[in-house]
């Protein structure tokens, strides 16, 4: 074996329209069953620039449990229905909405909690990568670098809108604008 | 918008007005000590779907968090060996150029990317996918779904046995016509490093006319989407062989990934 030598990366390409029959799978959306006694609704819609939903996204979630700890576990694509992987795949129905069944993050020390989402669509040349947080957690908002570099409009494209309890689950809606009014905020990684 | 659908020769002209555009700011931008242009354009009129779906504010750059630092761990409890051939997933032999694809995942620094997935997915040899949405009238063929995944191995390497997947029409604009690809997605050890791309083949008359192929500005960095014919990969009265790797971002010493890309 040679002595690995720097290359420059290859490029993204857009997911395309046609991935449907490839890249979802049976139980991508439930990272936990919806009888799971804290289960949430974590869902939303995903719009355009004039506002009209995007029939062909995909979603990809990745997430701490609910202590603030990243899974190492498998089974992310082959669920057994009772371990937390933190990784869930979901594509946007002809409304436009994605929904996943999940747990809500804990905090690791004091660092708010957030979900990661990555947006992939046609005409998307590149994925979209995002966090939506949660509204409860604000004290901890205050020292997120993301949250506090933002004007306070932007922001709030980040924060789940919080709607209680619907069919015996907290549920957060986080809508995503991929462009226009209330544009989503969109995270570059210095990585 | 109701304006007419354009022409081919029309949106080959706005693609060769970015790219003369673009090759100038980069031989500009390389020369200070500057990034070339690595990833696609996100607003890229040529390629008329991204216009509405490209955010208009400028990505707000961040230190990733230990979410972003790790990955989901994907291993063969999660795939099954045998979804690497997509050539033996009916009761028949698909139609087709048999081939294989194989190479390595790496990082920026070079490094394998080890027992990770990757998934893939194309049309077949007609250029037709199993998909609802792809209407278009080349025949489906029943022995070819065209979907497989795979662990990468110890040396972040990948193989993958199928059929050559043949151009199709797509809506962009008048007799749009795809040079034939192969889908892929990978993920790395950090979430940072997720990508979903296209591998093409070497030589394709249509890739001057494609803009999803053009989005990429730079000619450098389009060039590293295309498999390389490898004899040695290909098995005698069987299969040809493709030989592709693939490199993440990442770690941080490499060029970041939007350096330029949207300016
Ligand atoms: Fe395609």
């Amino acid at each position: 074996m040679s002595e690995p030598t720097p290359a420059l990366q290859t490029p993204s390409q857009t997911v395309g329209p046609f991935y449907g029959y490839a890249l979802p799978y049976a139980g991508g959306p439930e990272l936990v069953p919806g009888h799971h006694p804290r289960a949430i609704r974590f869902h939303g819609t995903v719009t355009d620039g004039a506002g009209e939903p995007i029939l062909d996204a995909l979603l990809e979630i990745w997430q701490a449990d609910e202590n603030g700890a990243l899974m190492r576990e498998l089974g992310s694509l082959d669920r057994d229905g009772f371990t937390f992987t933190g990784f869930g795949r979901c594509a946007t129905t002809i409304a436009g909405h994605y929904t996943f069944t999940t747990l809500k993050p804990g905090a690791a020390g004091a660092a708010a909690p957030y979900i990661l989402v990555t947006v992939f669509a046609r005409g998307v040349t590149h994925h979209l990568f995002t966090r939506a947080y949660f509204a409860e957690d604000a004290a901890l908002h205050a020292s997120d670098a993301v949250l506090r570099s933002l004007p306070a409009d932007r922001r709030d494209t980040l924060i789940c809108v919080s709607e209680g309890v619907v069919g015996g689950s907290d549920s957060y809606r986080f809508d995503i604008r991929v462009q226009g009014e209330n544009e989503t905020v969109f995270l570059d990684f210095d990585a | 918008m109701t304006n007419a659908p354009a022409s081919q020769n029309e949106i080959t002209a706005e693609i060769e007005a970015i790219e003369a555009d673009a090759a100038a700011r980069v031989a500009a931008r390389v020369a200070a000590g500057g990034s070339p242009e690595l990833q696609p354009r996100r607003d890229y009129a040529p390629y008329r779907s991204s216009l509405l779906r490209h955010p208009t504010h400028e990505l707000v750059r961040v230190d990733p968090e230990e979410v972003e630092r790790v990955s989901p761990a994907f291993g063969h409890t999660d795939v099954n060996v045998l979804e690497s051939d997509l050539t033996i997933q009916h009761a028949g032999e698909p139609i087709g150029e048999r081939m294989t694809v194989s190479g390595r995942v790496l990082d920026g620094e070079g490094r394998p990317v080890r027992h990770q997935l990757i998934e893939l997915w194309q049309a077949n040899a007609g250029g037709r996918y199993v998909h609802k949405r792809d209407q278009h009238p080349a025949p489906l063929d029943p022995n070819f779904t065209g979907v497989g995944r795979a662990i990468t191995g110890d040396k972040g390497e990948y193989s993958f046995t199928t059929i050559k997947p043949g151009p199709y029409p797509w809506k962009n604009h008048m007799n749009a016509w795809r040079p034939a690809h192969i889908h892929f997605s990978l993920f790395g050890t950090a979430f940072t490093q997720r990508l979903i791309t296209q591998m093409y083949f070497p030589g394709d008359p249509l890739f001057a006319l494609d803009p999803i192929y053009q989005s990429i500005a730079d000619a450098d960095a389009r060039a590293r989407l295309i498999g390389q014919y490898d004899h040695s990969l290909s098995v005698p009265e069987f299969s040809l062989g493709y030989r592709w790797d693939i490199v993440l971002t990442g770690p941080k010493s490499t060029w970041m990934e939007s350096e330029g890309a949207d300016e």
